[in-house]
């Protein structure tokens, strides 16, 4: 009994594969995350990536391959904010601790805590979604997810819509979580960098079908890296082969990159 | 508390927002004065006339009392409606097979034109409650099943997936995803079908019974008293508009309030 709590949760993706009709989306996707690591998931839009994501999220039933998981309390954020528009902004950042049956009072809170973390001003927490822009709508969709207090997260594209200021807010209010709650997160991205900034293994995935090309590993913790060492680091994963054709860049010269490097 | 007061700030925002309702209204009650003249009072009494009548209707205690038989009629055969209607109509929407089964039902039934189903009533249930209640009950249920129906399939199979992501519990899922969206197609269904049960029950008394507003206008049809028809059409049109104004109107703004910008 007592050591089942202290083992850490892991999810275990194998031999999955899903078809659309007959249009094989994934095959042969191997992955594992385990509590306390952030795994990025990067690729050319239509792989298949917020399929897979879905998948794990149980949305939606797995007919090739099997995927186990022992983490509890999952929380899904959405490509699109997906919040309800009948609901203010708090009542559906608290829409997960509702359905946990947690008290109003104490679901308010957490929900307003939540909310300012998330960079929203007080008086935007009473508006409707619809009254809200699309990067406060992801704002809200993010602080849903974390309110319930999960660990495991499973983030497609969160940070696509903001500025990078406020990516940055978010990077550092994510690695926060990270750090005192020792969740797992899968976290689908297009953008290498911010793959870099926060993931310990990144997974490049191509398409037709998709599937798992490559796969790094930063063993640098995220709180030490840098802004030079991220250049670097996305520098040298554009350099790799895989990395290019996945995403269908040219290969480029070398003499090129090493200008690109200079200014870091 | 805050939520009491701003709710009734809106309300008497709303109220203001009638002057214009109300210009209109006196603009319809000139010309109609203005035919009276031209008619004379015989053809067309006019309205200082009628609404003479009409208190004189209500002073002597008869108007209240036809409308209240009228009413109670109306209002069961609404309730019903909307209680069958609005459970058949989420079902049909939710199964494929449920709606295949009853779309063509519903289609006969707002097809048939209510005087039709009056004579039926008629048969089956004869001069009683029964048949006004009847004719009001198949005249307005297709109004709401079609709503609810709407309501239903045009749920949002992504905000589905965040109920099952955020693990709601099936009545959480229900009266938090399924019913605020439903009800905004239902609403709009139901003070539809509440205008036409009006309507119908008037018109099933005035052919089928002994009391109630549509009795009444049938005497006063047969004493050639036109100046007693139009304070009985006063009435029911002047009730009609209350409710809906006054009542409906301001719960479907208020029910409504995340999809107008504030
Ligand atoms: N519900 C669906 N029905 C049929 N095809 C789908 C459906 N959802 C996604 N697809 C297809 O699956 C492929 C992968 O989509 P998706 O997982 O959204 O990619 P990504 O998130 O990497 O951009 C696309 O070609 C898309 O057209
Ligand atoms: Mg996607």
């Amino acid at each position: 009994m007592t050591t089942a709590v202290h083992a850490p949760a892991h999810l275990e993706v194998r031999g999955l594969g899903h078809k659309f009709a007959l249009q094989t989306i994934l095959e042969a996707i191997d992955l594992d995350v385990t509590s306390g690591e952030v795994v990025a998931l990067v690729g050319p839009s239509g792989c298949g990536k917020t399929t897979l994501l879905h998948l794990c999220a149980g949305l939606m039933p797995v007919r090739t391959g099997q995927i186990i998981s022992s983490f509890n309390n999952p929380a899904c954020m959405f490509q699109q904010p997906r919040l309800l528009p009948w609901k203010s902004t708090l009542d559906n950042i608290a829409l997960g601790l509702k359905a946990a049956g947690t008290g109003r009072d104490e679901r308010t809170r957490r929900a307003r805590m939540l909310g300012l973390q998330t960079g929203l001003a007080h008086e935007d927490l009473g508006k409707f979604p619809h009254q809200l822009s699309g990067g406060m709508q992801s704002r809200v969709a993010l602080a849903r997810a974390l309110a319930i207090m999960p660990d495991l997260l499973l983030l497609d594209e969160p940070f696509s819509a903001l500025d990078i200021g406020l990516k940055a807010e978010l990077y550092a209010l994510l690695l926060h979580h990270l750090n005192t709650c020792s969740l797992g997160v899968l976290m689908i991205t297009h953008d290498l960098m911010e793959a870099i900034r926060l993931s310990d293994t990144i997974l490049v995935m191509a398409p037709s079908p998709g599937r798992i090309v490559h796969r790094f590993r930063i063993d640098l913790p995220a709180m030490q890296r840098d802004d030079a060492f991220v250049y670097k680091m996305t520098a040298e994963l554009l350099q790799d082969s895989a990395v290019r054709t996945s995403f269908r860049l040219a290969p480029i010269k070398s003499e090129l990159l090493t200008r690109q490097e200079l200014p870091c | 508390m805050i939520l009491l007061r701003s709710g009734l700030k809106s309300f008497l925002i709303y109220l203001w927002s009638g002057w214009g309702a109300i210009a209109s209204l006196m603009l319809f009650l000139a010309v109609w004065e203005w035919a009276g003249l031209y008619y004379g009072e015989l053809i067309l009494p006019n309205p200082r006339i009628t609404f003479q009548t009409l208190a004189g209707l209500i002073a002597e205690g008869s108007a209240w009392q036809e409308l209240t038989i009228t009413a109670r009629r109306a209002l069961i055969g609404f309730g019903a409606a909307l209680a069958v209607g609005s459970t058949l109509g989420l079902v049909a929407g939710l199964s494929m097979t449920a709606l295949m089964m009853s779309r063509p039902i519903v289609t006969v039934l707002i097809g048939t034109p209510p005087i039709a189903w009056l004579v039926l009533a008629l048969l089956w249930f004869g001069n009683g409650d029964g048949t006004p209640i009847f004719t009001v009950f198949v005249a307005c249920m297709p109004i709401v099943f079609v709503g609810a129906m709407l309501g239903a399939r045009t749920l949002d199979g992504q905000l589905g997936d965040v109920a099952t992501a955020y693990r709601l519990p099936p009545l959480m899922r229900f009266t938090d995803i399924v019913l605020p969206h439903v009800v905004s197609y239902l609403f709009p269904a139901w003070i539809t079908a509440l205008g036409i049960s009006w309507k119908v029950v008037v018109m099933a008394e005035l052919l089928a019974s002994s009391d109630g507003v549509g009795a009444a206008l049938a005497v006063s049809r047969s004493h050639l008293d036109t100046a007693a028809t139009l304070a009985w059409i006063t009435a029911v049109v002047g009730l009609l508009l209350a409710v809906e104004y006054l009542l409906l109107e301001p719960i479907k703004r208020e029910i409504e309030r995340w999809r107008v910008a504030v």
